[in-house]
């Protein structure tokens, strides 16, 4: 059983296709890459996928369940974080509250959270990744103080910091320096090899290319190729894609 | 440096402000009216500060909730009911109704949730004008008795005094609390990102009601201490105007900032009786302070104090190091 399936998955928009019978399965420890032109589906896969939008058809399965139109909130207690396009942190509390925040709501029941402590494991995790992340000297600064690479690397720090089995990143690497995309790819693979499972929209198809084992190409909001870079890389249908015929 | 907490930020305004609410009880009779009046908004603005400061869900509805704990009192007491029990019971009432218009929250926001909620507080003084059997309408419920325990009356304004600030207590404590609490956390993040906040687990739904509900249940228990305070209430007390003061209280102290309904409130209630000498001319100079104030203090009164604190008052030592490794 794969660790997520998704299963003919579309999303109309005004009764046009945004996303048009895609399907997809995702094994525990992989690193799966979605790439395509703008505006081929690819951030509404991950939308519908996790409970931001409701998809019009299809299903997703996750660790054999079916969460298809589970709200966001619930997916993510399931065990699938995401990243947003644009950076998405909360601006006016501190690096270590956004930390904090990004783990709270995974475990335990909402009156626990009201009458008892935070765990001090949370506060240790939240430090260990930040330092992990080479942002651990900023956690009692806004997070709006950051620079946009500093929030970039706090967004994807709050996306790992609740162990969750998969992690959606919708281009991680946008408006990214290139000391900072040497620095985000070096994590991702690190972590990778720990065993986690990545699922990456990328635009940087030199990065891509490097970074995944396995890559799906969405073109019109269709599933139009799949396979190792190489394999993708010769497809004729992805090179229409991307530059026309 | 805004965000850096040493003890003494964190602690001394607070101490400062409590002090300043024990001072009326050494004061003649109509200042300690006036420090009574601070009492009952500051509670009902610490409810609001929750739902619009922490949670950032706008309510205009928080006279009406005042309407409920006064309402509740004056209806039951003549029963032969407790006050205790008749403040618990407004409370509670006011707990569900902010339940319920925490409804319209999941789906509107902004200026849109403003209109229900001020369509909420129109109904409800519409209610208690229309149901005269019930409320006396127009002509309200006199007579309002304070509590009396037997061995203790609570009568004199200063012993009154003293049995609300036995109630701001609990009432300040528990905000603290929840502040401070993962729900504080929870609230601020809807306020922040609503977005990231569902993606990151977070049941907008749960919170928002609870923010609602929560902020809606001090503005009862204000009510509640409201009634016999005056000793008279009719429905003009609980309109839009009323709503409108509690909303400038929260916003002139420093929206989401736990001291703000203090300053807030001592400001919104004691300066318009200290400019009473002016006259006529008394609201207008009200008015153009309160719009200076925000024109100069867009993060409230509380603000002033942050300045102070970024100028004047070295961070602890832990935050010296953390800037120096920023650097």
């Amino acid at each position: 059983m794969a660790l997520l399936e998704v299963e003919s998955l579309s999303k109309h928009f005004f009764g046009y296709p945004a996303l048009d019978n895609v399907s997809l399965k995702v094994e525990e420890g992989e690193l799966l890459g979605i790439i395509g032109p703008n505006g081929s589906g690819k951030t509404t896969l991950f939308n519908c996928v996790s409970g931001v939008l409701d998809p019009s058809g299809g299903h997703v399965r996750f660790q054999g369940e079916d969460i298809t139109g589970f709200s966001a909130d619930k997916v993510f207690q399931r065990g699938l974080a995401r990243t947003f396009q644009l950076i998405q942190v909360f601006p006016d509390m501190t690096v270590l509250e956004n930390m904090l925040m990004a783990a709270q709501e995974r475990e335990g029941t909402m009156i626990g959270r009201l009458l008892s402590r935070e765990p001090k494991s949370a506060r240790e995790r939240a430090h260990e990744l930040l330092d992990y992340l080479c942002i651990d000297f900023l956690h009692l600064n806004l997070a709006s103080n950051l620079s946009y690479g500093q929030q970039k690397l706090l967004d994807f720090g709050m996306a790992l910091m609740s162990k969750p089995d998969v992690i959606l990143l919708d281009e991680p690497l946008a408006g990214v320096n290139p000391t900072m995309i040497q620095n985000m790819v070096g994590h991702i693979k690190d972590l990778n090899a720990k065993g986690n499972t990545f699922i990456v929209i990328e635009h940087n198809m030199e990065v891509v290319m490097s970074l995944c084992q396995r890559i799906i190409v969405l073109s019109q909001g269709q599933q139009i190729a799949e396979g190792s870079p190489d394999e993708v890389a010769e497809n004729p249908l992805v090179l229409d894609a991307y530059f026309g015929r | 440096m805004t965000d850096v907490q040493s003890p003494i930020r964190r602690f001394l305004p607070l101490l400062i402000l409590c002090g300043l609410l024990i001072l009326p009880l050494g004061l003649e009779q109509y200042k300690l009216f006036v420090g009574s009046l601070v009492l009952v908004y500051l509670i009902a603005a610490i409810g609001l500060n929750l739902t619009l400061g922490y949670a950032g869900q706008i309510s205009l509805a928080h006279a009406a909730f005042l309407a409920f704990g006064a309402y509740s009192v004056g209806i039951l007491q003549p029963h032969g009911v407790p006050f205790e029990l008749c403040l618990f019971i407004g409370a509670t009432i006011s707990f569900f109704f902010g339940l319920l218009i925490g409804f319209p929250a999941l789906r509107v926001k902004h200026h849109f949730l403003a209109m229900v909620t001020i369509g909420f507080t129109i109904i409800v003084f519409l209610s208690l004008r229309n149901l005269e059997n019930f409320t006396g309408g127009s002509f309200g419920i006199p007579g309002i008795d304070r509590p009396d325990w037997g061995f203790i009356s609570f009568d004199s304004d200063r012993a009154y005094y003293i049995y609300m600030m036995i109630w701001a207590i609990p009432v300040l404590a528990s905000a603290y609390w929840i502040k401070n609490s993962r729900w504080g956390r929870a609230f601020k993040s809807i306020r922040e990102n609503e977005l990231r906040a569902a993606a990151l687990g977070v049941s907008l739904r749960n919170y928002k009601l609870m923010a609602f509900a929560i902020g809606a249940a001090y503005a009862g228990i204000a009510g509640a201490l409201f009634a016999p305070l005056l000793g008279y209430i009719d429905p003009s007390a609980f309109y839009i105007e009323r709503t409108i003061q509690f909303l400038l209280i929260v916003v002139i102290g420093g929206l989401g900032r736990f001291e703000g309904p203090i300053i807030g409130s001592i400001v919104v209630v004691v300066l318009p009786e200290a400019l009473r000498a002016s006259q006529s001319l008394f609201m207008i100079i009200f008015a153009v302070c309160i719009m200076l104030i925000m024109l100069f203090m867009p993060k409230g009164l509380i603000g002033l104090w942050d300045l102070f604190v970024a100028k004047f008052i070295p961070p602890s030592t832990e935050t010296k190091a953390d800037l120096r490794s920023a650097e």
